[in-house]
């Protein structure tokens, strides 16, 4: 029996799961597990012969196809050739807006993040947005944000194809429904019940009372996480790898 | 025609309280001329970040050598957030212009075709648009119950960039950074640091000459070599991250990055 599943691993086994069907993905700067998500879902797809998907790593040489400067992933979701890409956010509320900028008052905020990124536009454009937030909390989880680098839902006179899918903390998983503009939740991860994320969640969501126990990837899975998608991850996130369980 | 000048030379030729584009760092960031400009003590710049800051910007911040900063984000990467940054954004010695990165990319664009403005989608709705007077919402004009957004042209005086290669010509092998390009065409003038020098024309060869940018947009190369260190030149070398970590710590207090700046040399 090897080493049991940690946390990352089981949040990394869920944004591949939540990718499950797109052609092109692509991950922003500063975002290990979602690079490592998306290289488990091409790994997964080229073992199982299902269909290839499409990688763009930013800030990485070997798995980014890009040949257009950084504009190109821009470009390319405007045009609707990106079907994936990942928002952090230092604030997330339950209408699924983000927050990049920082706490309290603009511009002198107290305590700053580095900034809104593409999120102000790729929210709009991008069909399957996933909230990647590793931090379950009170602080992260909030009912309004101080900032709004990217809004979660926007009135029809605004063109927007893109938005939030889904929710993703150490925590728990949720979904998102853009008609309501509410978040369901869609299971808690292993060691935590829905009182507790009920307790460290800001805002209101639907389905409370969840008892789905988020899947953890088999063996296999397992395997090819600590293996390819370890050494993969290497050239851009060293110090991220290096902390990953894997052989040497 | 390019001035080939040293390091030295072209850090005296980038004037106090200028509009500075920057690359973004593993890209073509050029901390190596930026160390160069900290110690001749510029001041009052206007820091156009194409599209994000790193270090450089940390670094210039922390020397108070900027009076405005035009930026999507700046950050360290892995080693986490800018702690100059965040420092001047708390006690206010910054005027901050937050943007998004395709808007500054649009912004670059209509400079370099000289039109005023870009349209672009998304971006209603956020914050972001409300802080910028000088992003505003209109309507289609080809279709009146469409609103979208238009930012206006961003030209920066100077662009400053590290790069592999120029050759004796002045043209400048970017490759797939074609950011870089844009934030060149975009600028009044471009001034390079290289690793290396080439003889022989870059655009003499086909299979190359579609990343290479002409002279025409270049006004002086230095060759300054490891120009791009720490934080690593695309396709090059890679990262020093010991070395961005350092700082980091380092930078956390304002006399931990006086001590930085002094014991360090840059990478000339």
């Amino acid at each position: 029996m090897s080493e049991a599943c940690t946390s990352r691993e089981l949040m990394i086994y869920t944004i591949s799961r939540l990718l499950k069907g797109v052609r092109h993905v692509a991950v922003g700067q500063s975002s290990p597990m979602p690079a490592a998500g998306a290289m488990l879902l091409r790994a997964l797809n080229e073992r199982d012969g299902v269909e290839r998907v499409q990688v763009s790593i930013l800030g990485s040489v070997k798995h980014n196809s890009f040949t257009g400067g950084a504009e190109e992933l821009f470009d390319c979701a405007a045009q609707g050739r990106l079907d994936a890409f990942f928002l952090g956010g230092g604030q997330i509320d339950g209408r699924g807006n983000v927050n990049l900028v920082g706490t309290g008052d603009y511009p002198n905020n107290p305590v700053r993040w580095p900034g809104s990124f593409g999120s102000a536009y790729l929210y709009f454009l991008v069909p399957r947005v996933i909230l990647f937030r590793e931090e379950h909390s009170l602080r992260s989880l909030v009912e309004r944000v101080d900032f709004v680098s990217a809004p979660g839902v926007s009135d029809e006179t605004v063109y927007r194809r893109g938005g939030p899918h889904a929710l993703l903390t150490n925590a728990a998983l949720f979904s998102f429904d853009r008609e309501a503009g509410r978040f369901r939740l869609e299971s808690t991860h292993p060691g935590y019940s829905w009182r507790d994320i009920r307790g460290t969640t800001g805002f209101a969501y639907d389905n409370e009372q969840c008892e789905v126990v988020t899947p953890a990837p088999d063996e296999a899975t397992l395997a090819l996480i600590r293996g390819r998608i370890r050494e993969e991850l290497r050239e851009c996130y060293p110090q991220f790898a290096g902390n990953m369980p894997g052989p040497g | 025609m390019t001035d080939f000048v040293t390091p030295q030379e072209m850090a005296e030729m980038i004037p106090s309280g200028c509009k500075l584009g920057l690359a973004p760092d593993d890209y073509a960031a050029a901390p190596g001329l930026v160390r160069m400009l900290i110690d001749r003590g510029i001041r009052d710049l206007h820091v156009v970040c194409a599209p994000i800051g790193g270090m450089q910007v940390d670094m210039l911040i922390g020397a108070g050598a900027v009076a405005t900063l035009e930026t999507s984000a700046v950050s360290l990467g892995e080693a986490g957030g800018a702690p100059c940054f965040s420092r001047a954004v708390r006690d206010g010695s910054i005027r901050l212009r937050d943007a998004t990165c395709p808007a500054v990319f649009a912004g670059l664009t209509a400079a370099e075709k000289g039109v005023p403005f870009m349209p672009i989608r998304g971006i209603i709705g956020s914050d972001v648009l409300k802080k910028r007077d000088d992003w505003k919402v209109t309507s289609n004009p080809f279709d009146d119950s469409e609103q979208i957004v238009v930012v206006s042209a961003i030209q920066p005086d100077i662009a400053l960039f590290h790069a592999p290669e120029a050759d004796r010509f002045g043209n400048v092998r970017l490759g797939r950074r074609r950011e870089t390009m844009l934030l060149a065409h975009a600028s009044k003038r471009a001034f390079v640091t290289v690793e290396r020098i080439s003889e022989v024309s870059l655009l003499e060869d086909e299979k190359t000459a579609a990343g290479v940018l002409p002279a025409i947009y270049v006004s002086a190369v230095a060759q300054l070599k490891n120009g791009g260190w720490p934080t690593g030149l695309y396709a090059e070398y890679p990262r020093d991250g010991q070395e961005v970590e350092k700082y980091a710590r380092a930078a956390r207090s304002p006399e931990g990055f006086q001590a930085y700046i002094r014991g360090s040399r840059s990478a000339a």
